[in-house]
């Protein structure tokens, strides 16, 4: 950048910005497709299936806690969580078990979890990962004392789901396993580095413009709305925690948002 | 002639399988039938809780993501 014409004063707004910027993408982007591939490695250990056979005829109050942290581990697309959920009930699992695991899956994503790690700290991931984990337990805790069993359809409790291991077992080299991770890599991070490069892009825009000041007053914890505010600027993280979390490390540069500032 | 099914709701992942289906047998010169099984309930009733998932003349072969181009042509051969 030591070009005359793009040249800009370090201090300046949009120097500033711009820097968090380009620090920022390789950053976020390596630490992504890092983070993507061993977890793609790692979930090649796990399936719906070796879950749910372990959840089979454990004791219900374990099966809460195991639940959400198999929910963590297990790959499985949104797209089947009826089957599963369908698959785990008739497979004897409680209610309760099944959703603490279909709850766990898309809000504790390790990639969220390695981001957070890599970016903002230990700590915020250990507040992330405890939050998560102890919300996905205690939810499928309170449905399973709700007892929904008997809104179920018949023909999901009646239904025989036959040997809990119908597949026949695959053999997997350690190689297939790193190939997954790779085949992970290239899905993932293709999809999402345009949302990752809108969300640095957000957050150099916070980093460089938005006075502490501003900040503070939006979402510094004095107001009673700041928390719903927050979680409505949350909500994309949802859908994408690659994107938002380089915003998460903007805002927090800022300060507010976490209030206790002894946790940054 | 071999009867294939494809287990999934309908999601791209699904659609995906099938098209690979379909070349794999075309490359084999292999003539299949596919079908494919959207309901919860037939889905669920084959015993599949990951999508999407294949079973071959009646044999669940794979579930859950795509299938593995080698793999899937040995069960389109045996």
């Amino acid at each position: 950048m030591g070009h005359r014409a793009v040249s800009v004063a370090h201090d300046s707004h949009t120097g500033e910005a711009i820097t968090f910027f380009f620090y920022d993408v390789p950053k976020v982007l390596l630490l992504l497709t890092a983070i993507v591939f061993v977890t793609g490695v790692l979930r090649s250990w796990f399936s719906p299936e070796k879950t749910r056979a372990i959840l089979a005829g454990k004791r219900e109050i374990l099966g809460y806690p195991l639940a959400a942290l198999l929910g963590v581990l297990t790959p499985f697309c949104s797209c089947s969580s009826v089957p599963l959920f369908i698959g785990f009930v008739s497979a004897g699992i409680p209610l309760g078990v099944t959703f603490s695991f279909l709850i766990a899956g898309p809000m504790v994503g390790p990639v969220g979890l390695g981001l957070l790690y890599g970016l903002v700290g230990w700590k915020i991931a250990t507040i992330y990962l405890t939050f998560g984990f102890s919300v996905a337990t205690l939810a499928g805790y309170a449905m399973g004392r709700m007892g929904l069993e008997r809104y179920l359809q018949d023909w999901v409790r009646t239904l025989n789901t036959g040997p809990v291991n119908a597949l026949p077992e695959e053999k997997i080299t350690f190689v297939e396993r790193l190939k997954t991770g790779a085949e992970q890599v290239r899905e993932i991070v293709g999809k999402v580095w345009i949302w990752v490069l809108v969300g640095i892009g957000i957050g150099a825009l916070i980093h460089g413009y938005v006075p502490e000041a501003v900040m503070l007053r939006i979402m510094g914890g004095e107001a009673w709305w700041s928390v719903p505010a927050a979680i409505v600027v949350g909500v994309p993280m949802y859908t994408n925690a690659a994107g938002v979390i380089p915003i998460v490390e903007a805002l927090l540069g800022k300060g507010p948002l976490l209030a206790p500032r002894s946790l940054s | 002639m071999k009867t294939v099914k494809v287990y999934g709701p309908g999601c791209k992942r699904c659609e995906a399988t099938e098209t690979m289906i379909r070349n794999a047998a075309a490359r084999l010169g292999i003539e299949v039938e596919i079908e494919k099984v959207t309901s919860a309930q037939s889905i669920a009733a084959a015993g599949v809780m990951s999508t999407p998932a294949v079973s071959v003349d009646g044999k669940l072969v794979h579930a859950g993501g795509l299938p593995d181009e080698t793999r899937l042509e040995q069960w389109l051969k045996v």
